[in-house]
């Protein structure tokens, strides 16, 4: 037997309807929020439907600083989100720890991906909704194999 | 009116009824979004498939492959019957809607009564998912469901009844024949009652309360109750709850065009067909849309006062001038 068109659509089904779960930690929520509204537009590739449940949301979109008092829960909402799933780390603090890392740093956790399987990275201090984005276009990437979008490449002076 | 009973035609009735709810809530949830997209200055869905066409056919494969949790202390039995217990009634009510003179599956004699029993097993299924999925906030967002309903579910029938009073019958075809064109539709009948539009903005705003829907969505508000009564549906068992919704919102947009806006009688007595029913409807689905997408949600309290103090004294008071007029004249 051959599923591998079958597997094709659902990954064609998955990839175009990211549910987010709706949570933000920090400063790269705004940015998040933003993405979702009018100027950006994330509900264009299907992916602005921000689930209030874990159970019926798709991407975690790890947004800001992770402390180590909210680790625990961020760990606990991503138990509950059902398979497949998929963790968007955004931000620098979410990647690994952005500025907070120093000697003596006692409340910060360095990095979603210490305790979450992190699919996606996205740098910036916030980044910008259009990177924002990307990160969700590299995920869809990720799941069907093929890009959507050409990619963008930066100009040369 | 009443034939032997046509196996065939029952069978067939049956899975068109099925295979129009959900294309008509596939195509429903493309609507909102777009709608929503629109009067929030976006452009909403539109990278997949032409206009986003295709958007929510993505939205069911990927629900449709979802893993499916039954929590661990949950009910077991209530947490997978309640879906079904929003889904099946709302399928079952289409048997009696008259899409056209002769396109209606069982033309029979007590069809208003056949939707209104059928509708009021809807609540019952929120209220056990609620209380099956053993969430305290589900379990909150049920009772909140009960108790919306009773309150929407008395102006809602006190103007049925006025309905039934002028009709003088409950079967929704013959309903729909004593209306040929604009200036016999019930809404603009002012010699039945001089509150006819008040009525139909009663019977309007109570199966938007009955539905769920916005402004009066108290039982899934996100701000206060995580997902309501949904909150622990993963995959299939939300896009059912999601489903039956969405046939809610057409049998009460379609109920109210039968009783008070022709059903498929046109406005000009020519043409009349299938073609005006489904137009009249989804202009009032997306009068619903409109509505959701422009006021902000209610209080719980400021909901039921809307019911208890303004809707159901001017319904009860209809019922009697409609009464008295009916005597008189």
């Amino acid at each position: 037997m051959r599923f591998a068109a079958l597997d094709k659509l659902l990954a064609l089904g998955r990839a175009n309807s990211l549910w987010p779960m709706t949570f933000g930690l920090a400063c790269c929520a705004i940015e998040m929020m933003a993405t979702g509204a009018s100027r950006f537009d994330l509900d264009r590739f299907g992916a602005g439907v921000f689930r209030p449940a874990p159970r019926q949301s798709d991407v975690m979109i790890v947004a800001g600083t992770i402390s180590k008092k909210m680790a625990p829960a961020i760990a606990t909402l991503y138990d509950q989100m059902p398979e497949p799933k998929w963790v968007v780390a955004m931000g620098n603090c979410a990647i690994s720890g952005g500025p907070f890392v120093f000697e003596g740093q006692y409340g910060i956790v360095e990095g979603a991906d210490k305790f979450l399987p992190v699919d996606v990275y996205i740098p910036g201090c916030p980044p910008r909704p259009e990177a924002l984005i990307e990160g969700l276009l590299q995920l869809e990437e990720k799941i069907t194999g093929s890009r959507r979008f050409p990619r963008v490449e930066p100009q040369r002076a | 009116m009443n034939e032997s009973i046509n196996i065939p035609w029952l069978v067939g009735s049956l899975v068109a009824a099925i295979a129009f709810v959900a294309l008509n809530a596939s195509m429903l949830v493309w609507l909102e979004r777009k709608v929503a997209g629109h009067i929030q200055r976006r452009i909403g869905p539109k990278e997949v498939g032409p206009f986003g066409l295709f958007q929510s056919f993505a939205d069911g494969l990927k629900l449709m492959s979802k893993q499916l949790i039954v929590p661990e202390c949950s009910d077991r039995i209530l947490f997978k019957v309640a879906p079904l217990l929003v889904m099946v009634p709302a399928i079952m009510s289409f048997v009696v809607i008259p899409f056209s003179e002769n396109l209606v599956a069982r033309n029979i004699n007590i069809g208003l009564l056949v939707i209104f029993a059928f509708a009021s097993v809807n609540v019952l299924g929120l209220l056990l998912g609620g209380w099956g999925s053993a969430n305290k906030y589900a379990v909150i967002s049920g009772a909140r469901a009960v108790s919306q309903n009773v309150a929407y579910e008395i102006p809602m029938l006190v103007t049925v009844v006025t309905m039934i009073m002028v009709t003088q019958t409950m079967n929704l075809n013959e309903i729909v024949l004593q209306q040929p064109d604009i200036f016999h539709w019930y809404i603009f009948r002012l010699n039945a009652s001089p509150l006819m539009p008040v009525a139909f903005l009663i019977f309007f705003v109570c199966s938007m309360a009955e539905t769920n829907r916005a402004p009066f969505d108290l039982g899934e508000a996100e701000s206060e109750l995580v997902a309501g009564f949904h909150t622990e549906y993963a995959g299939m068992g939300f896009g059912l709850f999601f489903l039956g919704e969405y046939a809610n919102v057409f049998i009460g947009c379609s109920l109210a065009t039968i009783l008070f806006l022709g059903g498929w009688q046109s406005p000009f007595g020519v043409f009349p067909g299938v073609w005006w029913f489904l137009l009249k409807v989804y202009t009032l689905i997306f009068v619903v849309m409109w509505a959701r997408w422009t006021f902000p949600r209610t209080t719980l309290y400021g909901l039921l006062n809307l019911s208890w103090k303004i809707l159901i004294p001017i319904s009860l008071f209809n019922l009697v001038l409609t009464g008295v007029m009916l005597k008189v004249f």
